[in-house]
């Protein structure tokens, strides 16, 4: 078999296989039983507890939840602000680079507390080490918050009727110490070994075989670009993110950076299984996400091994595929994977430039943005395939003459009313402000690097990434303007937070309903039957929204090469 | 078929098509927001039309958008029209069953003769043999057997009384004997029947809560389209594509769920209407709704689970007793015993009790301390009555209670009969067997249910022996046996406890806290006011199995929005592939790669999609007023049949539908 297609093949079984188990390990972690790591994380976390003052075993209700999450993330953005714009003169800055501008620390900041970690500058000269430690930081912490708001979610339908649902800041500390912080700490290993650097030191300078001297940027990359992956962030600690020698040196480290980024959204949907005691429901929800990443995976790694059609006319030959703006050492087969999977997750670090690749991988990278709930980052993913669960319901709730309940649970006209409404802020920011943009074209017209359908892409790609907190970039365009900051960070807050709060409070709602127990007319969800509608409705709503604008950008300019 | 052909009816489609022109009034349009939005978009494209006749050039040409607006506007009226029509059938049904209870003289105590039309609540009028009852009421004295058959078509005359369960009466039913004092209980134009008749005109019409669901997400939908198109007006301005006003309105039309959104509410009426063609009233359509999430049926036992009730059917003697002075006893007992098991004792033995010869009989009529009848005559004493009580008497009395009498009552309870014995002189003489008779092809209906996901419960006075068997027999999944009407209540509010829905049905006024706190509480016409009130549905026939059709109907009716949902959203990807493609051709050649259906041309194009859009409407009418057929083979079979019909079907038939319009488009366009 062709080494690059197995190469992939180990990489997307190996996830899943170790996926699992995690699964088991989250969903105990949650449930507050015992695990190996217990000695290790108790006195550690009771540690936090005491030092903040928090009461672990204080239960919430779904509005004090949303409450302590918004408060403990303002709280965080403005630590942020105050780093991001004073980094100039506070320590860890051996390349003495300079404070950020407002507009730029405010969306770097939102951008990283949201868990998109969209980075319109470059880590070698506009972050000091401090800054760097700090958007760390919240890489961690954004993470613990999706998966603190999803396990709102696992709570809601553990009990059959109840309006205590845990303690968020438990949740949320169990997060960052047991799951997220021994995954980081291994795969930070792995990259230390294989010559990613982990040094306060400055810039170092050699020579190069021309006899030239260069200085080249280090730091404490390695622990940086593990959370990155793991946290699905994918907030890189050097300007080209995971295409850089130094924060993917390998195609070891591709691999396990991309395993990395997968196995906590997948290990998610096994947890909410194991947690509920439903283990066939987790694996409706895989099967769905896996068949939507898999119809926009496959083609797009056909299409990046076919090569450029209107380079192929010059006479290269095409044999490597598509190969602009890929490095060598990962070949066009795992970029192509790597451009889909991180889209698909909202991690948005990338190993190729997706804006050199072929105009359907373009496509396809926007569609699963777009859809934004295969596999989905971690904590969020699920969140927000629960609205799609929601939907399909209701509307096969119907088709079987019953109306609508979701695991014993009837869903009413509130529920349906958050639901429609976050579902459709997804579409809603994506063309409205890329709408905005392309009619204000004083802004914007400047910062695109391509005109015609790409340039139209671009922009489209810059929204779609905000509204997904994706974080990944269609490169060409130039975005550090107070434009592109202002316009993409209010994108972030609104598509980060009201997403969250959604499904919370559907959760929360149905919570307090009382349980029907299941008969032999209930709506059976964890069938395949149930399965091909969650994904049709995803598809119709998600995906259908954008065909006219899909159809102006990467079809008009596919079809124009054809 | 009867639906189909009242649905042609002359009169009713031209009332119907009349209405649909009134219904355009945008108040009325307003109530349904995935129309309304139609309705702006029909109306902005009758400005553009007129704009293009008067010479407006960038608009495209004036036959084009003149046909566009008629579409639109076509639309518009094959949804009023569906929904009219749903209202004319319903009203249409009513006025029928009203017909029966038309003006007819009505004698009021004081010998005054008015109209049934004057009758107030509270007045009291009088019935003999052969008037046609003026009114609903309830009979306060006196007794008569009365002719139902012009409310329920059935021909056996019923007997009605002062006080008790069987104390109501049906206006335009018929005397036959005796007479009757009956007070007026509802006040003109407010029986329940006018109440059905206002709730299916609509302008009380309610929306029940998951209509108000799936309207949401039908709003919902409209909203994205609307954010799509908008935003579609600068995306195609970057590229350099102009579209028309008219393109933009079709692309929206098509996309927005018209055909769900224009036959919502035909199929809500549509249900409530086939309630009533099954001769049930409700009180509300929310009622309809809930009974397809009914989970739980509590069914009496007697007349819905077997016949009538328990027959005599077999007289079993003492060891040294001779058959024929059971039998004797068994019937001299009996004579007065007014009760249908006393009647089928005196059937069985075949005997007239007038044939013996007693002097100076005393009747003891059955207590429920002595829970046992009989006669007295010279210094005879016959008593018949339950095991224990009979038992008791011989005791007492120093004899024995013969073994083989007491295995004979234990075999005839085990197989789910009941026992009476007889005793002579406080002697035993034999046991007189009385069997529940189940009523033919009421298993098959249970088994039915069952597939449905409905627990069936039997509520019956039996002891809890002979209620196992007859469970069993006919195949109910739960018995409350010796039931108290309190049981019944008990029993509902612990089911619905644990989040089930029940539904009942009854006619006593102990009956009435129960139907009040059953999800469905049915009760029979013939039942008291009380449990009329109390319930919310009337089954006019008082056909106690008519809980199960009420079910189906429930079931149907949501099955039916939701399959044309799926219908509808499913529709759009072949409405994508006609229009988008139509409305960028011109100025990127490069997009006809997706004009798939190889439509002829943009024109063209989107009024076949348009025009497909408009005419799904009315060929769905027969559908959402049939329902969408339910069949009880497990939500996940149906759910896949569903899925199969409405989904794949949805996805498919527009493609051939929008090619087929083409073709005899591109003869014009």
């Amino acid at each position: 078999m062709n080494t690059e297609i197995l190469g992939i093949l180990v990489m997307f079984g190996l996830s899943i296989i170790l996926a699992i188990p995690l699964g088991k390990y989250i969903a105990k972690v949650y449930a507050g039983e015992r695990t190996l790591l217990d000695p290790i994380f108790n006195p550690l976390e009771k540690l936090f507890y005491r030092l903040s003052g928090i009461n672990p075993k204080t239960a919430m209700n779904w509005k004090q939840h949303i409450v302590a999450l918004l408060i403990i993330n303002a709280v965080w953005f403005v630590l942020g602000m105050i780093v991001l714009m004073m980094q100039g003169s506070l320590p860890l800055n051996p390349d003495k680079n300079p404070n950020m501008s407002v507009d730029l620390a405010f969306n770097t900041v939102v951008s990283f507390v949201v868990n998109c970690n969209l980075q319109h500058y470059s880590g070698e000269s506009g972050l000091s080490y401090l800054g760097q430690y700090w958007l760390m930081f919240l890489q961690f912490v954004s993470a613990g918050t999706g998966m603190a708001a999803a396990v709102v979610i696992f709570k809601a339908f553990r009990e059959k009727t109840t309006i205590s649902l845990g303690n968020f800041y438990e949740h949320l500390v169990k997060s960052c110490t047991r799951i997220l912080l021994p995954i980081s700490f291994i795969v930070a290993v792995v990259l230390v070994f294989e010559g990613t650097p982990m040094t306060f030191e400055g810039k170092d300078t050699m020579t190069t075989l021309q006899g030239d001297t260069v200085s080249v940027s280090r730091g404490p990359a390695a622990a940086f670009v593990a959370i990155k992956h793991v946290g699905t962030n994918g907030g890189g600690f050097f300007g080209v993110n995971s295409a850089h020698p130094f924060e993917n040196p390998s195609y070891l480290t591709n691999m396990v950076e991309m395993i990395a980024q997968m196995v906590i959204p997948m290990a998610m949907v096994f947890a909410f299984g194991y947690f509920i005691k439903r283990g066939k429901l987790s694996w409706m929800i895989f099967g769905v996400m896996t068949l939507g990443f898999l119809l926009l995976v496959i083609p797009t790694i056909r299409t990046e091994m076919y090569g450029n059609p209107a380079i192929t006319a010059m006479g290269v030959e095409p044999g490597l595929g598509a190969m602009e703006g890929k490095e060598v050492r990962f070949g066009a087969a795992t970029s192509g994977f790597w451009s889909i999977a991180t889209t698909v997750i909202s991690t948005g670090s990338v190993n190729a430039m997706h804006d050199s690749m072929m105009p359907l991988s373009g496509m396809n990278e926007l569609l699963a943005m777009m859809t934004n709930s295969f596999y989905g980052g971690v904590g969020v993913g699920i969140l927000n395939f629960f609205l799609f669960l929601v939907l399909a319901v209701f509307i096969s709730g119907l088709m079987v003459g019953r109306t609508p309940e979701f695991l014993g649970k009837k869903i009413e006209a509130k529920e349906m009313k958050i639901a429609i409404i976050i579902t459709l802020l997804h579409p809603f920011l994506i063309l409205a402000i890329t709408a905005l943009a392309v009619a204000l074209p004083d802004y914007t017209v400047e910062s695109i690097n391509n005109p015609g359908f790409h340039g139209f892409s671009e922009m489209l790609y810059e929204y779609t990434s905000s509204a997904a907190n994706n974080g990944s970039g269609f490169e060409g365009l130039k975005d550090n303007t107070p434009w592109w900051n202002i316009s993409t960070g209010i994108v972030l807050i609104l598509s980060r937070f009201l997403p969250i709060i959604g499904p919370v409070a559907i959760a929360g709602l149905l919570a307090e309903k009382k349980f029907i127990p299941e008969g032999g007319g209930t709506l059976q969800t964890d069938t395949s039957t149930f399965g091909v509608v969650v994904f049709t409705v995803i598809v119709v709503v998600a995906a259908l929204a954008f065909f006219p604008a899909l159809a102006l950008g990467p079809l008009a300019e596919y079809f124009s090469k054809i | 078929m009867s639906n189909s052909i009242t649905m042609f009816k002359k009169d009713l489609f031209y009332k119907s098509l009349k209405q649909a022109f009134v219904k355009l009034n945008p108040k009325s349009m307003f109530r349904n927001p995935v129309m309304f939005t139609v309705w702006i978009g029909t109306f902005i494209m009758l400005i553009v039309s007129i704009a293009t006749l008067f010479g407006v050039k960038e608009q495209g040409s004036f036959a084009y958008n003149v046909a566009v607006f008629l579409t639109l506007f076509l639309t518009l009226l094959f949804a009023n029209f569906a929904e009219a029509i749903a209202e004319a059938r319903g009203k249409a049904q009513a006025d029928s069953l009203r017909k029966t209870r038309q003006e007819t003289p009505a004698k009021l105590q004081n010998g005054s003769v008015v109209s049934s039309a004057e009758l107030q609540k509270g007045d009291v009028f009088i019935c003999e043999s052969g008037d046609i009852i003026p009114s609903d009421g309830e009979i306060i004295e006196g007794l008569a057997t009365i002719d139902e058959s012009a409310i329920t078509g059935e021909s056996a005359p019923v007997i009605r009384e002062a006080g008790g369960d069987k104390s109501s009466v049906t206006g335009g039913t018929k005397v036959l004997s005796d007479k009757i004092v009956v007070q007026v209980t509802t006040q003109p134009g407010e029986s329940f029947l006018d109440k059905m008749i206002t709730l299916v005109e609509g302008a009380s019409r309610q929306k029940t809560p998951n209509e108000i669901a799936l309207t949401i997400l039908l709003a919902g939908f409209t909203l994205v389209f609307i954010i799509v198109c908008i935003t579609l007006k600068p995306f195609a301005d970057y590229a350099n594509v102009s579209i028309t006003i008219a393109s933009f309105i079709s692309l929206f039309v098509c996309l927005i769920p018209t055909t769900i959104g224009g036959l919502l509410s035909a199929i809500g009426i549509a249900g409530m209407d086939r309630a009533l063609r099954a001769n049930v009233i409700t009180k509300s359509g929310k009622a309809v709704e809930t009974a397809g999430d009914i989970d739980v049926l509590l069914l009496d036992k007697t007349g819905t689970i077997t016949i009538g009730n328990r027959k005599a059917t077999h007289f079993y003697p003492a060891n040294a007793i001779d058959e024929k002075t059971l039998i004797r006893a068994a019937v001299l007992s009996s004579m007065a015993d007014e009760t249908p098991e006393g009647k089928s004792i005196l059937e069985l033995a075949g005997i007239n009790p007038l044939s013996y010869e007693v002097k100076n009989p005393v009747f003891i009529k059955f207590t429920a301390e002595t829970r046992s009848s009989g006669i007295d005559y010279e210094n005879t004493r016959i008593r018949k009555g339950a095991t224990d009580a009979i038992k008791g008497l011989v005791l007492t009395a120093g004899n024995q209670f013969p073994l083989e009498v007491e295995n004979r009552v234990k075999e005839i309870s085990q197989n789910g009969g009941t026992p009476l014995v007889v005793s002579e002189n406080e002697k035993a003489l034999g046991v007189i067997e009385l069997q529940d008779i189940v009523k033919p092809g009421i298993q098959e209906r249970f088994e039915r249910l069952r597939k449905m996901g409905i627990k069936t419960v039997m509520v019956t006075g039996d002891n809890p022996l002979t209620a196992k068997f007859i469970a069993e027999k006919a195949g109910v999944d739960d018995f409350i046996a010796e039931a108290k009407p309190e049981d019944k209540m008990n029993y509902i509010k612990r089911e619905q406890s644990e989040g089930r829905l029940v539904a009942m049905m009854g006619d006593g006024t102990n009956d009435a806290p129960a139907l009040a706190q059953a999800d469905v509480g049915v009760a029979m016409n013939s039942g008291t006011q009380a449990a009329k009130e109390a319930g919310n549905m009337v089954d006019l026939d008082n056909d106690p199995t008519k809980l199960i059709e009420v079910v189906e109907i429930g079931k149907q009716l949501l099955m039916t929005r939701g399959t044309l949902t799926t219908f509808s959203i499913a529709n759009d990807v072949a409405k994508y592939f006609a229009i988008i493609p139509a409305l960028f051709i011109t100025a990127i050649p490069a997009l006809q790669g997706l004009n798939v259906m190889k439509l002829h041309s943009p024109e063209s194009a989107i009024l076949a999609a348009v025009i497909f859009n408009a005419i799904i409407i009315p060929l769905l009418i027969p559908l959402a007023l049939k329902g969408v057929a339910y069949k009880p083979i497990g939500a996940s079979a149906l759910l896949r049949r569903n899925l199969l019909i409405y989904g794949l079907g949805g996805v498919l038939v527009p493609f051939v539908g929008i090619k087929l319009i083409d073709m005899v488009l591109s003869i014009f366009f």
